[in-house]
């Protein structure tokens, strides 16, 4: 037992963050998010060209990097902290787990290898316009035709849907509900019969869009595993999503006490830093034990969702353990970021501070795969309703 | 990293759960889930026979080095040890002072004398320990320590006077360690003494504190000339405080596994409740059951990291919030209990007033966030000690009552 990094695990963590304190500063933030596309492409070539990042946890055999998830995890900390604006969480976090776990070796070889090759963005739609999180926010239909499907509905907040290359779309069967009949379709963005729209978005570091299909017709090599049985596969993707996500708000957990401890201590009245003010402590220190306590909570997910992934017997795990990590983190990182809002005083009320692009983020971040109180809910499934023994 | 323990520590997993298993009968069969936190009063007789028994198996001081009479277990086989031990229901332990807090002290500080006088007792489970720390006006202001400590050189003895408060066990001890003021000038951290006294003595009185739960695990000890010999006092006089303090910085919460399992316990019982008593169907008490078992499952992780070490063995950020972290946990969980009884959370077990375990655990928790530093101590102690945040600057306000 030993719950810490490896000294090529700290490497590496170290490495994204120098890098991103350069690529990804204030200004580059506010550049990126201010255009529609929501990043820059030169940066992303420098992400996947000389980083490497997005190809750390695809396999070697698909030209990746082949390390494991607690690496990723440690990557997305690094992004989190530094707000960046780029396909990265859409590429490799929703699509690039979407094909891992439920893609042909075929389909991995085209997809997944384009993806480590910086090649190609993607990205996953699976909830329609209710915004729900299971099986049931499944409300894209397709219906088989003369060896084709056949895919219709509306698919909404989807991450960078309006730019990526390649959407892997989740439908169900006509007639179908609940967890039967969903299956995943790979299907590039420019197909006939999609219509994209951007989103514009209170948190304008992260884009959405909505995703029309009318009459989308794809062919069988299109599926990805068997059709109508994609739930289990859709359902761990969610689950591998939600524990990267988590890490990148536990990145941002910290970096809102970080700036808060280091605006504190330089802000003066009453002649005395306000951060030797106890009414003052008392907040960052509660602050401080939310970003610890996240911090544990995602590497522990980090390690099982490692696990899960070469079906190692800890991988059952993977459900609780993403939602313990989504659950803390999603409250941790907006009431981290209203505090550190609160304790910059005015100055936090501004454009110019960097306060707001974090709570906004925490936010939309905190909604999307699931709030608190879903994950919560599903614990509390879990827990209470089974009978007792 | 490297979730999962070796193959050797899960034999050792075995070898704990299979002893415990086998020992924990007959006469000690009463004792299982008894006197932990808010029940250490109860058949304090019965549970000295197990620290013995224990001890005659070798599961006293485990992670103590062998050449004092420990085990000398890995921070894993601790961890497994302390679980194992909270898992199987045994109960709280009665040496624990010593084990945990007196004897790696005097490990640490003390001279060969000590080491060869007082470790045995606590090793062998036949001599417990008490902790006399806290007074009636050094309570979060640990350092304004009033007790004296005076030599008199005819009956070459150090003679205490003052008073301890919030001993836990005083009764049932026969050593305590304090710290006391060796030079009555002195003010603060300065000019203390760390002195292991023998508790029966007629320059010792023992009162016991009625608490909130109605019982009473804590006491008064009065010291009216108390005798300690000249070689009984750990470190020189004036070291006191540096001796008191000295273990914080090794504390890596091996124990902390084993609360947590006792902690478990309770929630496995309100959850239990809840499904039986339609609790289970109230939307906001799920979300309550389930933000503590998600906070419980995050508890441990924390530890984990805790016990994993930093590179260079320094108090990590994990360690500093712990305290914090599990005091509130454990609050808001003895609410949940009530919360889930509803009206039968009212009903006691007997009169006078005999209360179940779970309405214990609730009124028993509101100490948690006072006692070994308040939730505010610890909140100064992060923001100072984590965040590296200023002290709030020194200002003299006269008090009227300077006691």
């Amino acid at each position: 037992m030993d719950f810490r990094f490896s000294d090529e695990q700290r490497m590496i963590r170290d490495t994204a963050a120098a890098f991103l304190a350069e690529v990804s500063d204030s200004a580059a933030v506010r550049a990126a998010m201010a255009t529609e596309i929501g990043y820059d492409r030169q940066l992303w070539q420098r992400i996947c060209g000389e980083m490497y990042l997005q190809a750390t946890h695809i396999p070697e055999s698909c030209g990746g990097m082949g390390l494991g998830y607690v690496e990723l995890v440690a990557i997305m900390e690094q992004m989190g902290r530094y707000l960046l604006c780029a396909p990265f969480f859409s590429t490799v976090c929703l699509a690039g787990n979407a094909l891992l776990v439920a893609g042909s070796a075929a389909q991995q070889q085209e997809y997944l290898a384009q993806i480590a090759a910086g090649e190609l963005t993607a990205t996953l739609a699976h909830t329609g316009v209710t915004g729900e999180w299971g099986a049931q926010g499944v409300t894209a239909v397709y219906r088989q035709r003369a060896g084709q499907y056949v895919l219709d509905g509306k698919l909404r907040y989807v991450v960078d849907g309006h730019t990526a290359d390649l959407l892997l779309v989740a439908a169900r069967e006509e007639g179908s509900s609940g967890e039967q009949g969903i299956s995943l379709f790979a299907v590039p963005a420019a197909s006939a019969g999609i219509e994209r729209t951007w989103l514009p978005t209170v948190d304008q570091t992260r884009k959405l869009a909505e995703i029309g299909l009318s009459g989308l017709a794809v062919p069988a090599s299109a599926l990805l595993g068997e059709a109508g049985a994609a739930w289990p596969d859709l359902s761990k993707t969610l689950d591998l999503a939600t524990i990267a996500l988590a890490a990148e708000q536990m990145g941002g957990t910290q970096r809102v006490l970080d700036m808060t401890v280091d605006y504190t201590r330089e802000r003066v009245q009453f002649n005395r830093p306000i951060a030797s003010f106890q009414a003052v402590k008392h907040i960052a220190a509660d602050m401080m034990l939310k970003a610890e306590v996240a911090r544990s909570a995602v590497y522990y997910a980090g390690c099982i969702a490692q696990e899960a992934l070469s079906g190692d017997a800890l991988g059952a795990e993977l459900p609780e353990a993403a939602s313990v990590a989504k659950a803390y983190c999603s409250d941790a990182y907006f009431a981290n970021s209203a505090d550190a809002l609160q304790l910059h005083g005015g100055v936090g009320f501004t454009w110019e501070y960097d306060v707001h692009l974090y709570l906004k983020r925490a936010k939309a971040s905190e909604h999307f795969l699931g709030n608190g109180a879903h994950h919560r809910e599903r614990v509390a499934s879990l827990l209470l309703d089974t009978p007792n023994a | 990293m490297q979730l999962s323990f070796s193959a050797e520590d899960e034999q050792f997993r075995e070898e704990v759960a299979g002893w415990l298993q086998r020992n924990l009968t007959g006469e000690f069969e009463q004792l299982k889930f008894r006197g932990g936190p808010g029940d250490e009063h109860m058949f304090p007789q019965e549970r000295k026979a197990w620290e013995q028994k224990l001890a005659e198996g070798g599961w006293t001081c485990v992670g103590w080095p062998r050449a004092y009479g420990g085990r000398g277990c890995s921070i894993e086989q601790q961890v497994i040890f302390f679980e194992e031990y909270a898992r199987a229901g045994a109960p709280g332990r009665v040496g624990h002072i010593g084990e945990g807090l007196a004897g790696p002290t005097i490990i640490a500080f003390g001279s060969q004398a000590q080491k060869e006088k007082y470790l045995p007792g606590i090793v062998a489970g036949t001599e417990l320990w008490c902790q006399g720390y806290s007074e009636p006006g050094a309570g979060s202001d640990l350092a304004n320590v009033r007790t004296r400590a005076r030599f008199d050189a005819t009956r070459n003895q150090w003679l205490i006077t003052g008073q301890k408060v919030w001993t836990s066990l005083a009764h049932e001890s026969d050593y305590c360690f304090i710290i006391a003021r060796t030079d009555p000038d002195s003010a603060a951290h300065q000019g203390l003494g760390f002195f292991l006294v023998k508790m029966d003595q007629p320059g010792i009185e023992i009162r016991p504190i009625q608490q909130i739960t109605g019982t009473s695990e804590f006491n008064e000890v009065f010291f009216d000339d108390a005798e300690c010999g000249a070689d009984d006092i750990v470190g020189a006089p004036g070291e006191g405080w540096k001796v008191a303090m000295g273990l914080l910085g090794f504390e890596r919460g091996v124990s902390t596994l084993g609360q947590q399992m006792l902690f478990q316990n309770e929630l496995d019982e309100i959850v239990n409740i809840a499904r039986d008593n339609g609790a289970a169907r109230d939307p906001v008490i799920r979300q309550r059951i389930a933000d503590a078992h998600i906070g419980l499952k995050i508890m441990r992780y924390n530890s984990l990291r805790m016990l994993s070490g930093s590179e260079d063995g320094s108090l990590q950020q994990e360690a500093l919030i712990y305290k914090l972290y599990w005091a509130s946990w454990h609050r808001d969980l003895g609410e949940l209990a009530m919360d889930v009884l509803g009206m039968q959370s009212e009903i006691l077990e007997a009169p006078p007033y005999e209360l179940s375990r779970l309405q214990s655990m609730y009124l028993f928790v509101r100490s948690d966030t006072i006692y070994g530093g308040t939730n505010e101590i610890q909140r100064n102690i992060i923001a100072e000690r984590g965040l590296g945040m200023p002290r709030e600057p020194k200002v003299q306000i006269k008090v009227q009552d300077s006691q």
